[in-house]
């Protein structure tokens, strides 16, 4: 008989990293809300705040004039919750895709889902076909999935190295095509519109797009954030997951789905943003270790928080002009992205 | 017990388990096929419950194949119309709902690698997945269940390093004590001495006989006919997808049999202390 052995915490502190990244998301929202080029006070734009979730009576605020408020409430809070939740849902695409593939390199934007979707939701914007936005979205990022699989299947051997670059092939396809629908038919500033969805943006971010992304992340994301177990099962391969009681096959089609599911409701109100779902997981896995149950909740928060101070610096930096967010994302992520490379050169 | 010359065709006889199939694994009619061509022809395999049996036979034989099927992990294909039956300890195994079926038996791969910084405890608590519901996370039980299965393999000390850290005998300890977190009563090994040194494979191969000590089914894909003539209690020899001879060490490890099969010349000495064969090899020429 085994003495019990009391084992502690997988990981020292690792209890207070959940509670600590949601108070460091909380205080990203209020501090980043009110950093901005408008003469805007933090106590100004805590007050619009308040007053509109309904604590300007009881706390005894005076409201805001029209103008700030509307500045505050109809622009800048929008854009930050639209950011924490593309963040969020990026993130914790990048974990299962990571996971499910067995690819370190996997995530929706360079494996062409985020170019895909942005294609979908371009042509029912441009078909003026609105409601339907959503829906084109996801369309365009299971096609664009199963284009990329497809072809890195064809080629060869699946290695993390032929899926990138099957997916860096659909991608360029879809973002011409989406740079084409665009300029056929926009007739003001396209090449604005047609940057906002190559490389990204939050910058037209309304509280409908605070709904479809807060949704998404809220349903979708908890549903993918809860399959740690079964992500685990996945570590040592496809056999020991199927030894392990888990249907692989199946598990791999419903995750997948799901992801292409919230990628397409994220890109469809953010246009495609990189890398965050490639940096964020591996950011995090270095805290956690592999465990699913703590990295995917984890990755999430932490990527809700990036994506905002991302966009925050996007839109200050140069102030008074804005570049879209992609680019921030683009130039953290692609140094990662090239270490990854480095490290991963033996498994190419 | 009686094996039979390979060049009269592939017959094959059973291990008597000493009960009607009750006890241990009692396989039939298994086949395998891919893009038509038959892996594995309708085979029998017996494994007799608190014993170690060897599943021996040149590269391409089949013996990784028939431990995925054995396992469930490949569902069986391109046999006759009867259909393969995975019997053990009175049920079909292959018909048992996935998480029951890794509740009762655990496959260990032969190359089963990750990249991902997994702790060797928390790799070893994979094991406990089919024993958990889907949404809890470890329990006490889990964790005492992993403890005891790192005990079990000496590998308690590894606890805490990271997996891809460690040594090739270290890490074949650390899929095994994964197996046995399990709970298993029956376990399918690939190859588990591969690439070890010689002191790591009596090391992998003492885990196995204490395992069938404690009344575990075993059966373990070996490579090296020298060492399964050492340390197992029945081999089944497969060649070509068929098998070729099953029975006791001494009735199948012999020139009759290994002979045709591998292209060699066999001479069989006994070893002077355990009594055991000893089987030296040369070409046929």
């Amino acid at each position: 008989m085994v003495e019990p052995v009391d084992t502690p915490a997988p990981r020292r502190g690792a209890a207070w990293w959940l509670p600590a990244s949601a108070v460091v998301l909380v205080a990203t929202v209020l501090v980043t809300v009110t950093v901005g080029p408008a003469d805007l006070s933090v106590a100004d734009v805590w007050r619009s705040i308040a007053t509109h979730v309904g604590l300007g009576g009881p706390l005894g605020l005076e409201p805001l004039g029209a103008l700030p408020d509307g500045m505050v409430w109809e622009l800048r809070l929008p854009r930050v919750l639209t950011a924490a939740a593309v963040g969020a849902g990026l993130a914790v695409c990048g974990v299962v895709m990571q996971s499910l593939t067995r690819n370190p390199l996997a995530d929706p934007y360079l494996l062409g889902l985020s170019s895909g979707a942005s294609l979908g939701a371009v042509l029912v914007l441009v078909a003026g076909l609105t409601v339907l936005l959503p829906v084109a979205a996801f369309g365009g990022a299971v096609a664009a999935l199963a284009a990329a699989l497809g072809l890195a299947g064809a080629i060869g051997t699946i290695t993390p190295t032929r899926t990138v670059l099957a997916g860096l092939a659909v991608s360029q396809l879809a973002a011409a095509a989406t740079s084409f629908v665009i300029f056929w038919s926009a007739t003001g500033d396209s090449y604005r519109e047609i940057l906002s969805w190559l490389m990204g943006s939050v910058a037209g971010a309304t509280w409908t797009s605070v709904a479809i992304t807060g949704v998404a992340v809220l349903v979708l994301g908890t549903l993918l954030a809860s399959t740690g177990s079964v992500l685990d099962a996945f570590t040592f391969g496809d056999t020991a997951a199927a030894a392990l009681g888990v249907p692989v096959a199946r598990v791999r089609w419903l995750l997948l789905v799901g992801v292409a599911l919230l990628t397409g409701a994220l890109v469809s109100q953010s246009g495609s943003i990189g890398f965050v779902g490639l940096i964020l997981p591996h950011a995090v896995r270095l805290l956690t270790g592999a465990r699913h149950r703590l990295l995917l909740p984890l990755s999430a928060l932490c990527g809700a928080s990036f994506l905002v101070w991302a966009d925050t610096l996007a839109r200050t930096v140069f102030a008074p002009r804005e570049v879209p967010v992609g680019i921030v994302t683009a130039a953290i992520g692609a140094p990662v992205f090239a270490l990854l490379l480095w490290r991963g050169r033996r498994i190419a | 017990m009686t094996t039979h010359d390979t060049s009269v065709g592939p017959v094959e006889t059973r291990i008597s388990t000493g009960s009607t199939g009750s006890a241990g694994l009692d396989a039939a009619r298994v086949s395998w096929s891919t893009s038509g061509r038959l892996i594995l022809d309708g085979v029998d395999v017996t494994a007799p419950a608190g014993a170690v049996t060897g599943l021996l036979g040149p590269n391409g034989s089949g013996k990784s194949t028939l431990l995925r099927v054995l396992a469930g992990v490949q569902p069986p294909s391109g046999g006759d119309d009867d259909g393969a039956r995975v019997g053990f300890a009175g049920t079909d195994l292959l018909a048992l709902p996935r998480r029951r079926r890794a509740r009762t038996l655990a496959l260990v791969e032969q190359e089963a690698a990750t990249d991902l910084p997994v702790t060797v405890l928390d790799a070893v608590l994979l094991g406990r997945i089919p024993h958990r519901s889907l949404l809890a996370g470890d329990s006490a039980e889990d964790r005492a269940a992993a403890r005891r299965a790192l005990e079990a393999v000496g590998a308690t000390h590894l606890a805490d390093r990271e997996v891809t850290t460690l040594s090739g005998g270290e890490r074949q300890r650390v899929h095994m004590a994964r197996a046995l977190a399990q709970e298993p009563a029956l376990i399918l090994l690939d190859e588990p001495t591969n690439h070890l040194d010689i002191a790591a494979q009596l090391d992998a191969l003492r885990i196995l006989r204490e395992l069938a000590d404690a009344g575990v089914t075993v059966l373990a894909a070996l490579h090296d006919l020298q060492l399964a003539a050492q340390h197992c209690d029945h081999v089944v020899l497969l060649s070509g997808g068929r098998v070729v001879a099953a029975g006791d060490v001494n009735d199948v490890l012999v020139p009759d049999v290994l002979d045709p099969v591998y292209g060699v010349r066999t001479e069989v000495l006994t070893h002077p202390r355990t009594g055991r064969p000893v089987l030296t090899f040369a070409r046929r020429d």
